[in-house]
C-alpha cells in the first residue's frame, strides 16, 4: 500500500493557506497579471451590483409617476453597464490566460528536473504512476485554481461583502436578516475543510495507486497472458477501483452537504425577506423600488454565495495537489555535486575501491553491509571481471562507480580522486555503463547510441564514424535492416526489438561514449553464442586501451578480462588470472564452471597453453 | 473511407464521414454504459427536475408577494403573503434537499459508469494480443486507462450535471416567464438566436483544439513515464539536460494548446454575459412602458428581470464544463477505438474443455506473418510428442520465439493450426489452455506485492508451503530467505534491488508452481549465474520428466537434458534430431556445439 506511507498524518499538516503560499515562487511572475485579473473581475462584479440601483431609481421615479420619457436613458444606462460588465469579464480572462499556463509549465518542468536529479534510490521507492499523477492531474488542478479559482474566491468574497453593505444600506432589517442567515454557511464551510481535504487526498492517492495497477497490468502483460492470470489481475484492479469508487462517493456526500446549505440558506433568507420586506413596504418604511432593487441585488449575490462552496472545495483540492507536488520537491537529494568539483581533463582511468561499504537504508540491522569492505584496484587500461553469485552485490558495486548510489563507507576513486568530488556530469562522462536490462529511449537508433556524445553536431562525419564503429563493435548490424536504418525510432514508441538486440544497442551506446572507464553489467547475457563470440572479439579491441569493469556470469565473458575479482559475501576474496583462480579457488570454480571437474582441468590446461602461445607470439 | 479501432488516433483531419463514424462509435459505447443504470438515471432525473422547478419558483413567488401580498396586507390581510412566504420556504428547502440527494445519486451513477468502463478497457487490454501491444505501445494504452478515463470522469462528475441542470433551469425559467408575461418571454426567445450562433462558433473552434490538447498531453505522458522507468540510463548517460529540454518543448506545446483553449473561452464567456445583459435591458425597456400603461404589474416586471438575469447563469457553468465535454468526447473516441479492436487472438466462441492435457503439440501447415505481411515462419509441419523435451536453437531472429509464441497462443498462425492433444488451440478453453501451457520469458516481470504473491501467480490458491517448495525446487529459497522480510518482502519497494537473475528465479518458481503439461522456456535462465543455472537444470530434469517442454536457450547447456534438438534458421527448421546424433554430425548444430564447448571452462 504505497499510499499509506506517502500520507502525512493530518495533525502535522500546515494550514491550507500556508501550503498554498508555497506556490508563491512559481506564481511570482504571474502575480501582476493575476492582480489585474482580480481587479477586472471585481469591477465586473461591482458593475453588476450597480444595475439594480438604476432599477430602484427607475421604479420609484418615472414608473410611479408615469414618465415614459425617462425609460429610454435608464434602459440605455442598464445596457451600458451590462456591456461594461462583459468587457471586464473578458479582461479578467485575458489577463490570467498566459501567466496561468506558464506557471503550470514551469512547475511541471521543475518537477521533471527534480525527478531526474533525485537518486535512483528515490525511484526505487516511488512507482511511476504516483509520479505521473502529480505531473499531470495535480498540476492541471493547480493551474485552474490560479487562473480561475483563487481570483473568483477573492473577488466573490469582496462582492459578497460589498453586496451586504448595499443591502444593509437599503434597509438594515432586511440586510441583517440576509446577513444572519448566511452565518451558518461560513461555519459549515469551515467544518467542510477538514472533512473534505482528507477525503480528497485519499481519493488522489487511490487514483495514483490505480494508475500504478494499470501500468503493471500493461508492462506485465506477457506474464499475465502466459499464466492466464488476466482474471486475477482484474480482481486486484477491481478491488482498487472499488476502493476509489467508495472514496469518490464519500466525497460526493461531503459536496452534497455543502450544496444543501449553500442553496437552502439563501432561499430561506429570500423567503423571510419577502415577508418582512412586503410588510415593511405596507408600513411605508420601504419604497417599492427599494424592495425590487433589494431582490435584484440579492439575486446578483446568489452566484457569488453559491460559488463559495465549489471554490472552497477547489481550494482544498489544490492544497492537496500542492502537498503532493512538494512531497517530491522537498525530497532532499543526498547525491549532489560537490561545492568545488575537481576536474580531470584527461583521466588515466585508474579505478580504486577503497574499503567500500554499502547498505540500503531500509536494510534491517541483523544483515551485514551488502558491500562489506571491498578493496580493489583497476590499473589504467586493465580489464577486470567481477564474478560472484547472484545477489553478492556485483551490480551494486558497478552502480557505486557513477554514483547511482553513494557508498555508505570508504570511497571509490578515479585517478585517486573520490568520485564524490567530481561533478556528476563529469564523472559520468569519464565512466560509461551498460546495464543488463537495456533501456532504449523513444528516439532513433542513432540518438540512442550517441546518447553519451552530446558534443557531436547532428549527423557530422565524426558522429557518423563513432556511430558506425560502436555498432560494429556491438555487432548491431541488424539496425541497417530496420525500416529506416539507423534513423528508425526504437523504444516505447518505436520498433520493438528483442532483448539481445536491445542489449547490443546498449553496449554500442556505452562504447560510443568513449569513456576512460567502461562499466558493463553482464552486457552480453541475452546474446546467442555466435553473436556473443563476435561481440567479444570486437570488444577486445576497445578494452585494450580502456579500463573496464565487467560483471560476468559466463566464462566466455571472463575471458575478456586481464584479471578476475571474486566477490563473496560483500568482499573481494580473490583476485587473479582466470586460470589461476580456476586451479586454486574452490568457490570460483563453483561460481563460474559448468563442467565436470575432470573436463575442467583439461580445459584449463588448454587455455593456459593458448594464452602462453599468444604471449609468445606477441613477444616474438 | 472508414476508420476502425485505434487506427488514425493521432490524426486531427478527419473527413465528415469518418468523424460521424467515430462519434457514433463513442455514442454507442456511452449508451451501453448507461443502459444498465436506467432506473437510477430515471430517479436522478426525476429528482433533479423537481429540484430545479423548486429553485426556479422563487421570482414568481416574489412577484405574487408584491403584486398580491402587498395590497392584501394594506388591508390587514396576512393570508396571501403568509401563503407565498410559506411556499417560498418549502420550495427553497425542498430544492436544496433534492439537489443534495441528486449530487449523491449522480455520483453513484458516474462511479458505476466509470468502474464499468475501467473494467472493460482493462479486460480489453488483457484480451488484445501481444502483437497489438507491441505496436500500440504501453504508454498509449496506459493513457487510455488513466488520463482519458479522468477526462470522462470529469464529464460525468461535472459536465453532464452542469448540462442537465442548466437545460432544466433554462427550460423552467422560460416556462415561468411565458406564464407570467409572454412579451418578456419573447425577448428571451429572440436572445436565443445570438446565443445559438455564439455557442455554435465556440463548438466548432474548440472541437479541434481539444483533440490537439489530448495528443499533446499523451506525448508528454509518454516522455515522462519513459524517463522515470529508464532513470538509470538517463543518469548514466547524462541525458538529464537534453531530456529537460525535450520535455520543456513538450510542456510548451501542451501549454500553448491550453492557452488557445482558454483564449476561446475568453471570447465565449463574456459574449454570453453581453447577450444576457442586453436582454435584461430590453426586458426592462419593454416592461417599463407596459408598467406605465398598466398592462404589467410591477412585481411581474421584477420577476421578469430576475428570470432574465438568471436565465444566462447556467450558460456560464455550461460553458465551463463544455471543456470537460470536449475532452471526454476525444477520450471516449479513443477508448471506443481500443474497445473496437478485434483481438487477433480471440477467445473461442465454443470452447473445448481439456481437463487432463497429455501435452502433444502439433503444427499443421502453419505459416506466420505479421500484419505487415512480413513472413516470419514459412509453412511447416511439426509434431512435439507428449513428454518430450525439445531444445530450440538458432541465432537471434531465426524465429524461435515466434514458434514458442505460437505454442503458447500469444500469436495465432496466419495459416494452418497449432493443436494440443488434437484440439486446435483457438478452440481450447482459455482456462485450460493456460493451465496446460505456460511460457516463461526472459523479461521476468515482477508485480508490486510480496515475493510470495509473485510466485503465487503460477497458482493463485497455492498454500504458503507450496510456494516455499516451488522456490526451493528452483533454488530461489536461499536468496528469498535472505531478503529483509523473506517471502513477505515487497518487491516493488526493492524493485531496483532484486537482480535480473533473482527475478528469473522467481518467475521460474512461478512456472514450477503452475505445473503445466507443456512448459516453454524462452531464455528463461539467461541471467542466472552458473550455480543457479545448475540447480535449475537439475530441477528441470525431474520437472520435465513427464511433460512436454520447449527450451530456447543461447547457452547450449540445456541441450544436455533435451531429448531432441531443433535448429532454426531464417524461420525454417533446418535440423531435427537427438542431441547425440546432431553433435556427431557435421551440420549447423555440430558447429554451434563445438563453439559452445570451447567457450566453457
Amino acid at each position: 500500500m504505497p499510499s499509506v506511507q506517502h500520507q502525512h498524518p493530518p495533525q502535522d499538516r500546515p494550514g491550507t493557506i500556508r501550503t498554498l503560499l508555497r506556490l508563491y515562487p512559481y506564481v511570482k511572475p504571474a502575480v501582476p497579471f493575476l492582480i489585474l485579473g482580480a481587479v477586472s473581475a471585481l469591477l465586473a462584479s461591482l458593475v453588476a451590483l450597480a444595475i439594480p440601483q438604476v432599477l430602484q431609481v427607475l421604479v420609484d421615479g418615472p414608473l410611479s409617476t408615469g414618465d415614459a420619457s425617462a425609460i429610454w436613458p435608464a434602459t440605455l444606462l442598464v445596457i451600458g453597464l451590462g456591456v461594461l460588465e462583459a468587457i471586464f469579464i473578458a479582461l479578467r480572462r485575458w489577463f490570467v490566460l498566459t501567466p496561468g499556463t506558464h506557471v503550470e509549465a514551469a512547475m511541471r518542468n521543475g518537477l521533471y528536473d527534480q525527478l531526474q536529479d533525485l537518486p535512483v534510490a528515490f525511484h526505487d521507492k516511488w512507482p511511476s504512476g504516483q509520479l505521473l499523477s502529480r505531473a499531470v492531474s495535480d498540476l492541471g488542478l493547480i493551474r485552474r485554481f490560479l487562473a480561475f479559482g483563487i481570483i473568483l474566491l477573492v473577488v466573490n468574497v469582496i462582492t459578497i461583502i460589498v453586496g451586504f453593505g448595499i443591502l444593509i444600506s437599503m434597509n438594515w432589517i432586511l440586510g441583517l436578516i440576509f446577513f444572519v442567515c448566511s452565518i451558518p454557511l461560513w461555519i459549515y464551510g469551515f467544518v467542510f475543510e477538514g472533512k473534505y481535504s482528507t477525503i480528497a487526498r485519499r481519493s488522489q492517492d487511490q487514483a495514483g495507486d490505480l494508475a500504478t495497477a494499470v501500468e503493471e497490468s500493461v508492462h506485465g502483460i506477457r506474464v499475465l497472458k502466459a499464466f492466464g492470470r488476466g482474471k486475477h489481475a482484474l480482481k486486484n484492479f477491481t478491488s482498487q477501483a472499488e476502493d476509489l469508487r467508495g472514496t469518490e462517493i464519500e466525497k460526493a456526500r461531503a459536496i452534497a452537504g455543502i450544496w444543501l446549505w449553500l442553496l437552502m440558506v439563501p432561499d430561506v433568507a429570500f423567503a423571510l425577506c419577502l415577508v418582512v420586506g412586503v410588510w415593511l413596504t405596507a408600513q411605508g418604511e420601504l419604497s417599492v423600488g427599494t424592495l425590487l432593487a433589494f431582490f435584484a441585488t440579492a439575486t446578483v449575490l446568489r452566484f457569488p454565495v453559491e460559488s463559495i462552496g465549489f471554490l472552497l472545495s477547489m481550494t482544498f483540492d489544490t492544497r492537496t495537489a500542492t502537498d503532493r507536488f512538494f512531497d517530491i520537491l522537498d525530497e532532499v537529494n543526498a547525491i549532489r555535486d560537490p561545492e568545488a568539483p575537481v576536474t580531470i581533463t584527461d583521466p588515466r582511468g585508474e579505478l580504486h575501491f577503497d574499503d567500500v561499504h554499502f547498505r540500503y537504508q531500509d536494510s534491517p540491522e541483523r544483515f551485514p553491509d551488502l558491500v562489506d569492505g571491498v578493496e580493489l584496484t583497476l590499473q589504467p587500461g586493465e580489464t577486470m571481471a567481477l564474478v560472484g553469485l547472484t545477489g553478492s552485490g556485483k551490480s551494486t558495486i558497478t552502480a557505486l562507480t557513477t554514483r547511482l548510489y553513494d557508498v555508505t563507507g570508504g570511497a571509490v576513486r578515479l585517478d585517486g580522486v573520490d568520485v564524490r568530488d567530481f561533478s556528476r556530469e563529469e564523472l559520468r562522462r569519464h565512466i560509461a555503463m551498460a546495464f543488463e536490462d537495456a533501456t532504449l529511449f523513444s528516439a532513433s537508433v542513432r540518438d540512442n547510441v550517441l546518447l553519451g556524445r552530446p558534443e557531436f553536431a547532428e549527423r557530422s562525419p565524426e558522429a557518423d564514424a563513432a556511430l558506425a564503429e560502436a555498432l560494429e563493435i556491438a555487432q548491431a548490424g541488424f539496425v541497417h535492416d530496420l525500416p529506416e536504418g539507423v534513423d528508425t525510432t526504437v523504444g516505447e514508441e518505436g520498433m520493438s526489438l528483442s532483448g539481445g538486440q536491445r542489449q547490443r544497442l546498449a553496449l554500442a551506446r556505452a562504447v560510443a561514449a568513449k569513456p576512460a572507464v567502461l562499466v558493463l553489467d553482464d552486457p552480453l547475457s541475452a546474446l546467442d553464442v555466435d553473436t556473443e563470440a563476435l561481440v567479444e572479439a570486437a570488444l577486445r579491441r576497445v578494452l585494450a586501451s580502456t579500463t573496464a569493469l565487467i560483471v560476468a556470469h559466463r566464462p566466455s565473458t571472463v575471458m575478456l578480462a586481464d584479471r578476475v575479482a571474486l566477490l563473496q559475501d560483500g568482499r573481494i576474496t580473490a583476485v587473479g588470472r582466470h586460470s589461476e583462480l580456476l586451479e586454486t579457488n574452490d568457490h570460483y570454480r563453483f561460481v563460474i564452471s559448468s563442467l565436470e571437474d575432470e573436463e575442467r582441468r583439461d580445459q584449463a590446461r588448454q587455455t593456459d597453453r593458448d594464452l602462453f602461445d599468444e604471449k609468445e607470439g606477441v613477444n616474438r | 473511407m472508414s476508420v476502425t479501432g485505434v487506427e488514425g488516433e493521432e490524426r486531427t483531419d478527419f473527413s465528415k464521414e469518418e468523424s460521424r463514424q467515430i462519434r457514433q462509435r463513442s455514442l454507442k459505447l456511452l449508451g451501453s454504459l448507461l443502459r444498465p443504470l436506467r432506473p437510477h438515471v430515471v430517479l436522478a432525473v426525476i429528482v433533479i427536475v423537481f429540484s430545479t422547478a423548486f429553485q426556479v419558483a422563487g421570482p414568481a413567488l416574489i412577484a405574487i408577494g408584491i403584486d398580491q401580498g402587498l395590497p392584501a396586507l394594506m388591508k390587514q390581510d396576512w393570508g396571501p403573503l403568509g401563503l407565498v412566504g410559506g411556499a417560498y420556504l418549502v420550495t427553497g428547502v425542498l430544492g436544496a434537499v433534492l439537489i443534495a440527494w441528486y449530487t449523491v445519486l449522480s455520483a453513484r451513477i458516474s462511479q458505476a459508469v466509470l468502474i464499468d468502463l475501467r473494467t472493460r478497457v482493462f479486460l480489453q487490454t488483457q484480451r488484445l494480443s501481444l502483437e497489438f501491444h507491441e505496436s500500440y505501445t504501453s504508454g498509449r494504452i496506459i493513457s487510455r486507462q488513466t488520463s482519458d478515463l479522468d477526462a470522462i470522469r470529469e464529464l460525468l462528475d461535472e459536465g453532464i450535471n452542469g448540462l442537465i441542470r442548466g437545460v432544466l433551469y433554462m427550460g423552467f425559467i422560460g416556462i415561468a416567464l411565458f406564464t407570467l408575461d409572454w412579451t418578456s418571454g419573447l425577448v428571451l426567445v429572440v436572445a436565443l438566436v445570438p446565443l445559438f450562433v455564439l455557442t455554435r462558433w465556440f463548438q466548432t473552434r474548440s472541437q479541434r483544439l481539444f483533440r490537439e490538447s489530448r495528443v499533446a498531453s499523451a506525448k508528454l505522458i509518454v516522455k515522462f513515464v519513459e524517463t522515470m522507468t529508464g532513470i538509470r540510463a538517463v543518469k548514466a548517460f547524462r541525458v538529464e539536460k537534453r531530456n529537460g529540454k525535450e520535455f520543456g518543448d513538450l510542456t510548451e506545446d501542451y501549454r500553448d494548446v491550453n492557452a488557445r483553449v482558454i483564449q476561446l473561452f475568453g471570447i465565449f464567456d463574456p459574449g454570453l454575459v453581453l447577450i444576457g445583459n442586453v436582454a435584461v435591458g430590453v426586458v426592462l425597456f419593454v416592461g417599463g412602458f407596459r408598467v406605465i400603461d398598466g398592462q404589467m404589474a410591477i412585481g411581474v416586471l421584477l420577476a421578469a428581470l430576475l428570470y432574465t438575469r438568471r436565465f444566462f447563469d447556467p450558460m456560464e457553468e455550461m460553458a465551463m464544463f463544455y471543456n470537460s465535454y470536449q475532452s471526454a468526447t476525444a477520450a471516449l473516441e479513443k477508448i471506443s477505438g481500443v474497445l473496437e479492436e478485434k483481438p487477433s487472438v480471440p477467445d473461442p466462441v465454443k470452447p473445448v474443455d481439456l481437463w487432463e492435457a497429455q501435452g502433444t503439440v502439433r503444427f499443421q501447415g502453419v505459416r506466420f506473418a505479421y500484419r505487415s505481411d512480413r513472413e516470419i515462419l514459412p509453412q511447416f509441419d511439426l509434431e512435439l510428442p507428449a513428454g518430450q523435451t525439445i531444445a530450440l536453437v538458432g541465432s537471434t531472429g531465426a524465429g524461435k520465439t515466434t514458434l514458442a509464441k505460437l505454442i503458447s497462443r500469444f500469436y495465432d498462425p496466419t495459416d494452418g493450426a497449432v493443436t494440443l492433444d488434437g484440439v486446435d488451440l483457438r478452440d481450447l478453453h482459455p482456462k485450460d489452455l493456460r493451465r496446460a501451457i505456460v511460457m516463461v520469458t526472459q523479461e521476468a516481470y515482477l508485480f508490486s506485492g510480496s515475493v510470495a504473491d509473485n510466485i503465487a501467480i503460477g497458482k493463485p490458491d497455492a498454500s504458503f508451503d507450496e510456494i516455499v517448495a516451488a522456490a526451493k525446487a528452483v533454488g530461489a529459497h536461499e536468496f528469498i530467505d535472505g531478503l529483509p522480510n523473506g517471502y513477505d518482502t515487497d518487491v516493488n519497494k526493492r524493485g531496483g534491488r532484486v537482480s535480473a537473475g533473482q527475478r528469473q528465479l522467481i518467475s521460474f518458481a512461478r512456472a514450477f508452481l503452475a505445473d503445466p503439461a507443456v512448459l516453454i522456456l524462452d531464455e528463461a535462465t539467461s541471467s542466472l549465474d552458473i550455480p543457479s543455472e545448475r540447480l535449475v537444470q537439475e530441477a528441470l530434469q525431474t520437472l520435465l520428466a513427464d511433460r512436454t517442454a520447449v527450451i530456447i536457450a543461447h547457452r547450449l547447456s540445456t541441450v544436455a537434458i533435451a531429448d531432441r534438438v531443433l535448429v532454426m534458421e531464417y524461420g525454417r527448421i533446418v535440423e531435427d534430431g537427438t542431441p547425440d546424433d546432431l553433435i556427431s554430425g557435421t551440420g549447423r548444430f555440430a558447429q554451434l556445439h563445438a563453439a559452445w564447448r570451447d567457450s566453457l571452462v
